[in-house]
């Protein structure tokens, strides 16, 4: 408790890679919640104690990958109802779980408790330069309504 | 029907939306509620086919520019339904535990429990739903040699918790499967009953089948038909509408219009009040969070027989890690969940019955309501 500041909590993480499960990384973290301003995101510090794994050459793989498609990718419901990504759209899903935390982040308070439920649709959008830019509508659920 | 993504720049254009989304109760994605419409922000509405020439005449004669995000809302729907199924699928022999069913395929399962090991198994109307499908519990017990103390089972009071009724579903294959075999089931099954209700909220699983794959609620409809369902969780006679609940239709959380204003709800509640001095504990399944919780929701003052329910949970909890490592937390809901009231699991208690828990099932948020099928068995082998 930080008199006029907010709520600091420190914590002590492992971080376990999506992509090779059994693999972690210990982490530290900060997080300070401001007194009052629910619309401010918490402030967050990390430090990652060793290395993550790169991941360069998969996303060099994904990246050629969707500049070769004919039309802009498109797709919904991921996972399906059952649980199942389809393996092409791995990478996609992975997108959408790191482009929903920075939105978790910014809409985190102390008494909520975000989880990407589903994708409900992802289009690529189409560009002029060389990026690769993706429209995502994600479903968030938040624990309150459980 | 197509969905349209428009983002409104001015005031004025806000209200322009706000008052055709009211007029024409169009179905608005983003945000949940008119009122929430702001200038600057996505808006995505649902318009539905016939509307479509109305609602974009109305936006270009407000210069309201709009796109259409979806352009065939029931391609998509279509596409994202599960492949074609096996129209044969033999019961209790061939059934696949390790599948989501819907509900048809559920219904022709207990018919078959029943008829493959009618020494053992009863099935028993309970109610009907507000689409008035049937509402059917299985009895397992015994023949009565003494009187026997009941253990109450119900999974599915949330539509989206595909996990659950699966789960009930391979804890009476597992109970049928091993008693004469197994000393702890035959034991069991000697001095108790087991009833199990597979799926509580019938018209709310078939909804996440065919509609909506994260509904959660029944479907009863509210204000003129322009909003479903209530939280069953939250319509049970237990400090109902207090804490933790919506009053408006719309909300995940709404708790009715009173307390077991719902047929589903009144349905448990008149069997289990009329069984309710012979019931020993009460379990009710959800998913996710890993959870065994205890009462109570609504306050955190602790319930008599606190360290007995604790001590059982934790019993079950250890036991339950033993077999893969999953990890549950075991607490009241209202210390480690949030608070809430009008749940199934408070009531049972506040009628009586002593021991009454809700699981919450895999997993913690990872894939959080959409389990892949491939965590059925798993799931239901720790659980049991």
């Amino acid at each position: 408790d930080i008199d006029g500041v907010g709520h600091k909590y420190c914590l002590e993480l492992e971080l376990e890679d999506v992509l090779d499960k059994g693999s972690t990384v210990s982490c530290t973290a900060e997080v300070l919640y401001q007194l009052g301003s629910t619309s401010t995101a918490p402030d967050v510090q990390v430090a990652v104690a060793g290395e993550l794994r790169g991941t360069e050459e998969a996303d060099k793989e994904f990246y050629h990958r969707i500049r070769s498609l004919e039309k802009e990718l498109v797709a919904e419901n991921i996972p399906d109802s059952h649980g199942n990504v389809p393996p092409e759209l791995e990478p996609i899903h992975l997108l959408a779980g790191v482009a929903s935390g920075y939105v978790i982040w910014q809409n985190s308070t102390e008494n909520t408790k975000f989880h990407l439920a589903q994708v409900k649709h992802v289009k690529q959008v189409k560009r002029s330069d060389e990026d690769l830019q993706f429209d995502f509508v994600v479903l968030l659920h938040e624990m309150v309504s459980q | 029907d197509k969905v349209l993504h428009i983002v409104p720049e001015t005031f004025q254009q806000v209200q322009h939306l706000q008052l055709l989304c009211n007029t024409l109760m169009l179905d608005l994605w983003k945000p949940l509620l008119p009122e929430d419409i702001r200038a600057g922000e996505d808006l995505h509405i649902r318009v539905p086919a016939p509307l479509v020439q109305e609602v974009k005449d109305s936006l270009d004669q407000h210069m309201i520019s709009h796109r259409v995000l979806i352009p065939d809302v029931q391609k998509l729907v279509d596409q994202s339904m599960p492949r074609e199924r096996s129209s044969h699928r033999q019961v209790s022999r061939g059934y696949v535990y390790t599948e989501y069913h819907p509900m048809e395929e559920i219904y022709q399962w207990m018919t078959q429990i029943q008829k493959n090991n009618s020494e053992l198994v009863t099935q028993h109307f309970l109610g009907k739903t507000f689409e008035n499908r049937t509402m059917y519990y299985l009895q397992i017990s015994q023949p009565k040699n003494k009187p026997k103390k009941i253990i109450w089972m119900d999974c599915g009071i949330h539509a989206r918790e595909w996990i659950s009724p699966a789960f009930c579903q391979w804890f009476v294959k597992e109970i049928l499967r091993n008693y004469k075999t197994d000393p702890k089931i035959s034991r069991f099954l000697q001095n108790l009953e087991l009833y199990v209700l597979p799926v509580l909220n019938i018209d709310g699983y078939i909804y996440s089948w065919e509609k909506d794959r994260l509904w959660r609620k029944n479907r009863s409809p509210y204000e003129n038909g322009t909003c479903y369902g209530t939280d069953l969780n939250r319509n049970f006679n237990s400090s109902w509408g207090s804490v933790g609940v919506s009053s408006n239709c719309s909300s995940d959380v709404f708790c009715g219009s009173g307390p077991e204003s719902e047929p589903e709800t009144r349905a448990v509640a008149q069997f289990i009040k009329s069984k309710k001095s012979d019931i020993l504990c009460y379990l009710t399944i959800h998913s996710y969070g890993q959870l065994i919780l205890t009462p109570y929701g609504s306050t955190t003052k602790p319930p008599s027989n606190n360290e007995e329910l604790m001590r059982v949970a934790k019993e079950a909890a250890a036991a339950l890690t033993g077999k893969y490592g999953t990890s549950y937390r075991v607490g009241s809901t209202a210390l480690i969940l949030y608070s809430n009231s009008g749940s199934s699991r408070d009531w049972a208690h506040t009628i009586g019955i002593p021991l009454s828990y809700t699981f919450e099932l895999r997993d913690t948020g990872t894939h959080g309501f959409i389990l892949p099928a491939n965590q059925i068995q798993p799931t239901c082998e720790e659980t049991m």
